[in-house]
């Protein structure tokens, strides 16, 4: 049916945007199926998602497990207020903080040079080995993973005291010494990620046109050079984008590899914010589920700002964003 | 080939050596350590005690491995694993295309918004409690359900899809088909997942190693052993050193069964990790594709 018979048509001319909403509707009526679809994914979204944000007002109440939720009475920031005032707070902080930016100044620039390096190779078969090799790791789950690191350091058995005992040094206890625990963190998983970080700046760099590497071999360039002058720039909007997002999550450390590697000898240098919220609440004898969640709203706040605003300084600054 | 190699510089020469030279290095710092773990789990257990291995298995055995074997936890573990792995990777894909496929559809009326509403949810989180409050108010705590469907999907995952599909099926193919009567679901079952088998490896294998390795939400929501997947029982095991001691029998000094302990360590991270290491070879550059297509932005 064409406009023309609509009788109506004179109405439109003169509104368009009834016209725009009479398309829109129509258009969705065409494609009816695609909402019936996606419904059982949005309801996934909403229940698993959006539900817990609706348990996040339990941050501004205290939580009575008879009157659920909804009935608990408000309390204001008294949560936040606590955790502000708690001598727990700096540490946990600091300590979140000190091991993300560790991790960000010895972990983000291996991957960068690791594959430029296996991008300039010429052993195209040494290359795949390496390749190969060093993905790996990325596949070992958290918990193998830390059971490798506290076997490998183990005192008594570990490799890495057998061999320091081979050199006359006495055992030391890695995983007991708090000034220890950040590098191990940050070492191990860059053994185990470095690898796997290569693959999106190799994407990049097979992007950049062959054309400007033989260009600049005519013109004399060095492949040292050429690491500098067309390659580098080449990833440089990936390497960007990258960094952003890493920024973004500096108070975002994941709970479950540092909770695996806690003890009490070394907590004051490894308890961070996901796992102070978990000590104050499940793993509490007296739990305080408002003042967990108080302190998780205030770490998952931080991150969406921080992340928005990195993003917002890349904007300004160059043309890469993440949206 | 040969030519280009002729013509390298002096400096180019030495250039492509040191970067040999650092690739190498890198490839033995990851390696070395696998061989250990390897070899250590087919030593005697003196021979792993006392430091004596060193690349290749000492006074080999596999008494590391019979002791695995022995251990309930770890069979009841493997087979619960295993149950998660493929049924909670059969609810993310058939979700995951339930959200992508629409998502992909440019005449779709509000897809941006329901778009970002999947997307704000990478930014922004209820946090451990308000989550677990759901999970125990829905009654799923200590239940089955609990480990498939608070993971149900990824919307990272779903990105992926999505962009797939944007851009290899057109909405002509969809208008052609629809001419001949074909509707959505339709279209999906017999032109979409034909047309998409390598994104859907991709969404298989990201999913799969996800169920197999995580340990979170069991740790959270499950209380009986007789739920618990690997990744529980290896905590137990390989962090908490609880050893069961039935599983060992040897009626010998505390210091020899320490020894079986160790061992038995080395063994259990090959045997947890063996299906996964097993069948990357073959997925490797579906792994690396899934990446690839997870950079660009959507």
């Amino acid at each position: 049916m064409s406009l023309d018979a609509d009788p109506v048509k004179l109405n439109y001319a003169a509104h368009p945007a009834a016209i725009r909403r009479k398309k829109l509707w129509r258009q969705m009526k065409i494609d009816y199926q695609l909402y019936f679809i996606i419904l059982l994914p949005f309801a996934w979204l909403l229940l698993f998602q959006y539900g817990p944000m609706y348990g996040l007002q339990l941050a501004f109440k205290d939580f009575h497990v008879f009157q659920g939720i909804w009935g608990s009475p408000w309390v204001g920031f008294k949560h936040f207020a606590k955790f502000f005032e708690s001598y727990q707070f700096l540490s946990v902080v600091k300590n979140t903080i000190l091991i993300s930016l560790y991790e960000l100044v010895a972990g983000f620039p291996i991957p960068i040079i690791l594959a430029l390096a296996l991008n300039a190779t010429l052993r195209t078969k040494f290359k795949q080995a390496v390749q190969f090799i060093t993905y790996m790791p990325y596949f070992i789950s958290t918990v193998v993973m830390v059971g490798i690191i506290l076997q490998f350091l183990n005192p008594r058995i570990g490799i890495v005291n057998l061999a320091l005992g081979h050199l006359g040094v006495d055992p030391i206890n890695f995983m007991g010494d708090p000034s220890m625990f950040k590098s191990i963190y940050v070492w191990s998983g860059i053994w185990q990620h470095a690898g796997w970080g290569t693959i999106i700046y190799l994407a990049a760099l097979s992007g950049i046109s062959q054309e400007i590497h033989e260009a600049a071999t005519i013109d004399g360039a060095s492949r040292m050079q050429r690491i500098w002058n067309v390659d580098l720039p080449g990833i440089a909007p990936t390497i960007t984008t990258l960094l952003i997002l890493n920024m973004g999550h500096i108070m975002g450390i994941g709970f479950e590899k540092i909770y695996l590697m806690q003890n009490p000898l070394n907590i004051a240098s490894s308890e961070v914010i996901s796992t102070y919220v978990y000590s104050v609440s499940l793993a509490s004898s007296a739990p305080n589920y408002s003042y967990a969640t108080a302190i998780g709203f205030f770490n998952s706040f931080i991150n969406l700002f921080l992340i928005m605003t990195v993003n917002q300084i890349a904007k300004k600054v160059g043309e890469t964003s993440l949206w | 080939m040969k030519e280009t190699k002729l013509r390298l510089s002096r400096a180019d020469k030495i250039f492509y050596y040191c970067n040999d030279l650092l690739l190498l290095l890198a490839l033995l710092i990851v390696l070395y350590p696998l061989i250990y773990i390897f070899s250590a789990s087919f030593s005697g257990r003196e021979a792993v005690v006392t430091g004596k291995v060193f690349l290749w298995p000492v006074d080999f055995s596999l008494e590391g491995y019979e002791a695995v074997f022995r251990d309930p936890r770890i069979v009841i573990g493997y087979m619960n694993t295993l149950f998660y792995t493929v049924a909670g990777t059969l609810i993310n894909i058939t979700l995951t295309i339930m959200a992508a496929y629409p998502l992909s559809r440019k005449t779709m009326v509000g897809r941006n918004i329901i778009m970002y509403l999947f997307a704000f949810t990478m930014l922004f989180n209820g946090g451990l409690i308000p989550n677990y409050l759901l999970i125990k108010n829905l009654h799923m705590i200590d239940t089955r359900w609990a480990m498939l469907l608070p993971a149900g999907l990824s919307v990272f995952n779903v990105i992926i899809a999505r962009t797939f599909y944007q851009t290899t099926i057109s909405q002509e193919l969809y208008e052609a088909a629809a001419i001949d009567g074909c509707s959505h679901v339709k279209f999906i079952w017999h032109i979409v997942m034909p047309l998409s088998k390598a994104i859907t490896a991709v969404l298989v294998l990201f999913y799969g190693v996800y169920h197999w390795n995580s340990y979170f939400n069991a740790f959270i929501y499950l209380k009986s052993d007789s739920l618990y997947p690997l990744q529980i029982v290896l905590r137990d095991i390989l962090v908490q050193n609880n050893i069961d001691p039935s599983t060992i029998t040897d009626p010998e000094s505390m210091m020899r069964k320490q020894g079986l302990a160790d061992l038995v360590k080395y063994s259990i991270v090959v045997v947890a990790s063996l299906p996964v290491w097993l069948v990357y070879p073959f997925v490797q550059k579906h792994f690396v594709k899934g990446v690839m297509i997870g950079s660009i932005k959507g």
